[in-house]
């Protein structure tokens, strides 16, 4: 994207992010929140890529530390427990609460090879799930499968995030200030993203990504690294989780199963593992998938054959599958890759 | 009834299809270092093709017996077909690629197998035609039936004539030889690509008939469940030691046992109501009035005890029972 190097650049897509959710506001609210959640995904994208893309590990239960978030801001701040505590407090605790999770699980794996890593974190994201399904006997934590609503939205003061408040004649919706607050989580995250990467973290990433016993040699703690990026991505997860579920005010252990996790990895890989810019156009391109699929092959469908023969949800999960197959086969760096990363992947391919 | 030899004879059962399926993991993972996710989904489109055939012959004049080697004469070349295709395309292309390729690319080919199956049986639970007569022996104060001794034979059949295939046969040794060193077995005039691709074909046929023993056994088979299978014979695999044929055997009957006895002990054990002084305590009183129960953990975290073997193997055992230290090996 050279063309953001430039000032102007810069300047014309400021505003029209600004401006962005006015003009999808005019074609129906329900963009705005399909735009929100295309932003959430974006920073679930950029919390994996630390993990995936910086450091070369796998982590295929993600979503775990998603729900792990989701769940501290629902019980934190719902009729549930009864505890309404404000936005700004539950948000570090979720964080907080999925980093230990990440920490405990990544500790015992992360010493051995990388496999070990995605089977475990793939088992961790079911176990989750189990917890989140049953801990609702003998006392009710999660309220079992039928999951808590009524969630809090996020108030500032005396701006309510659900309603509509009209600032100098123009209707701000509920969606449009949660949109505001997710472009700058997300400028601040990039932010930390570049910064990361560039720093001597970051540094000792690549180089273990790359070659670990060399990185180790070089005297890199390899362990500590590989458990900070772990648990740097779970606590990003974490945070995007609270957000989720203030702006959803509803969660289930429904909303976190594999398929999510799966999804995030398409959006890294597809992007490019490592590249900031790749993943954030990666995540967007592939969170509009399943709207762009129901606007077009459902009604082509019927069109058809006067039925629908292969649901849009199941069309999409075959469309991420061979995303994750055929990059991996053709363009293993991405799509807008990250020039180490592409001198790693595509070069060792051709050997 | 006698719950422990209950749950040692329900263990054993389970762990002989988990056993099974282990040994498509590491036999794959012996060779080629790589964790094929899609094996789980291999093992359900082999229950599902056994469940099309028998559920279409189950009307007719064949005697069941018949009818099930048909449903797993169906099902074990149709899921080598798969085992050989996934690693003709998609894994053998990236034999030499940094290693995180392989594995995206296998939980990718894991999904689009799951979907594909989604597609063709639909989205709810099948009940697995139950053709076999079922007798039921007891033995000594517990319960086993036709179909479990059906199930631990054939395991046991099937893991000893793959030991002799292994350890008896040039083939095997071969296999063994690639194993050991891909390069230096190529030289001693191996064909690498050969073995490779017929550990996936023997792991995605023993896999198949692990299917039919596991739809045979619980009933029902669903789009979904190679997943949790899969996760499940992973960690048997990773228990016996991965890449270790032996191992994988030990581990999967193992955690069928832990898991069997985990499932049938942990009501009562995290029942609070029975700890002595915590069930007359203020706090539990109300609900342990009258045989009440206060039970933290009951059997629906069943999923959950091969999860926590896998975690504590990788903790305190890496390298598994029987395996060798694998941890470094980049």
């Amino acid at each position: 994207m050279s063309f953001l190097k430039g000032r102007t650049g810069l300047i014309i897509l400021g505003i029209a992010l600004l401006i962005l959710p006015f003009m999808l506001g005019m074609a129906g609210t329900a963009w705005v929140r399909i735009m929100n959640f295309a932003v959430l995904y974006v920073l679930l994208a950029l919390g994996l890529n630390i993990v995936v893309g910086y450091a070369g590990l796998l982590d295929l239960g993600y979503i775990a530390f998603f729900a792990v978030g989701a769940y501290v801001y629902a019980l934190l701040a719902s009729p549930h427990f009864g505890l309404h505590l404000p936005f700004w407090i539950i948000l570090p605790i979720g964080a907080f609460v999925a980093c230990i999770a990440g920490m405990v699980l990544g500790a015992p794996t992360l010493r051995l090879r990388g496999d070990y890593l995605a089977i475990v974190t793939l088992g961790f994201g079911e176990i989750v799930r189990i917890f989140m399904n049953n801990l609702s006997n003998p006392i009710n934590i999660t309220n079992g499968p039928k999951g808590v609503n009524l969630i809090d939205p996020f108030h500032i003061g005396p701006i309510n995030f659900a309603k509509t408040d009209t600032i100098a004649g123009l209707d701000v919706s509920g969606p449009i200030k949660y949109y505001y607050f997710l472009l700058l989580v997300l400028i601040g995250v990039i932010i930390i993203n570049r910064r990361l990467q560039d720093s001597r973290i970051g540094r000792a990433w690549v180089a273990i990504r790359e070659d670990e016993m060399a990185a180790k040699a070089a005297g890199i703690n390899t362990r500590n690294i590989k458990l900070l990026a772990f648990a740097m991505g779970a606590s990003f997860g974490g945070i995007s989780g609270g957000m989720f579920a203030a702006i959803q005010g509803f969660v289930s252990p429904e909303s976190f199963i594999l398929n999510e996790s799966i999804m995030v990895l398409a959006m890294v890989v597809l992007g490019g593992m490592g590249n900031i810019w790749g993943v954030v156009a990666g995540a967007i391109v592939l969170a509009f998938v399943p709207e762009i699929l129901r606007y077009t092959v459902e009604p082509a469908q019927m069109a058809l054959f006067g039925h629908t023969l292969i649901e849009p949800e199941v069309l999409r999960m075959l469309i991420f599958g061979s995303a994750l197959v055929l990059t991996m086969r053709f363009r293993p760096a991405g799509f807008w890759p990250e020039t180490r990363h592409k001198r790693e992947l595509v070069e060792a391919a051709e050997k | 009834m006698d719950i422990f030899l209950q749950q040692i004879i329900n263990g054993l059962t389970t762990g002989s299809v988990y056993a099974v399926v282990a040994l498509g993991y590491t036999m794959v993972y012996g060779i080629i270092q790589l964790i094929n996710f899609a094996h789980g989904e291999v093992v359900m489109i082999g229950a599902m093709v056994a469940f099309t055939v028998i559920t279409s012959l189950a009307g007719g004049t064949l005697p069941a017996p018949v009818i099930l080697l048909a449903g797993v004469l169906a099902a074990v070349p149709t899921c080598m077909v798969i085992g050989y295709t996934l690693e003709r395309a998609a894994y053998r292309p990236l034999r030499h690629a940094p290693r995180l390729a392989p594995l995206i690319t296998a939980i990718g080919m894991s999904i689009i197998l799951q979907h594909l199956a989604l597609l063709v049986w639909g989205r709810n639970p099948m009940a697995f035609p139950q053709i076999m007569e079922n007798p039921v022996i007891l033995v000594g104060g517990a319960v086993i039936t036709g179909v479990q001794i059906g199930i631990i034979l054939l395991s046991f059949t099937m893991m000893a004539a793959l030991t002799w295939f292994v350890y008896r046969t040039r083939f095997g040794i071969a296999i063994r030889a690639t194993a050991e060193n891909v390069r230096v077995a190529e030289l001693m005039g191996v064909n690498a690509n050969r073995v490779i691709a017929a550990t996936f074909v023997i792991g995605a046929g023993l896999g198949a008939v692990a299917g039919v023993m596991f739809g045979t056994y619980y009933g029902i088979v669903h789009y979904t469940m190679g997943f949790t299978l899969g996760l499940k014979a992973f960690s048997a695999a990773v228990l016996g030691g991965i890449g270790n044929i032996a191992g994988a055997m030990v581990g999967g009957i193992l955690l069928g046992l832990v898991e069997a006895l985990a499932t049938g002990y942990i009501g009562d054990l995290t029942n609070l109501c029975r700890w002595p002084g915590l069930g007359t305590s203020s706090m539990l009183a109300e609900r342990c009035v009258d045989g009440g129960n206060f039970v933290v953990f009951g059997s629906n975290y069943q999923d959950v005890f091969a999860f926590l073997m896998l975690i504590l193997v990788l903790v305190f055992r890496p390298s598994g029972l029987l395996g060798e230290r694998v941890s470094e090996r980049a």
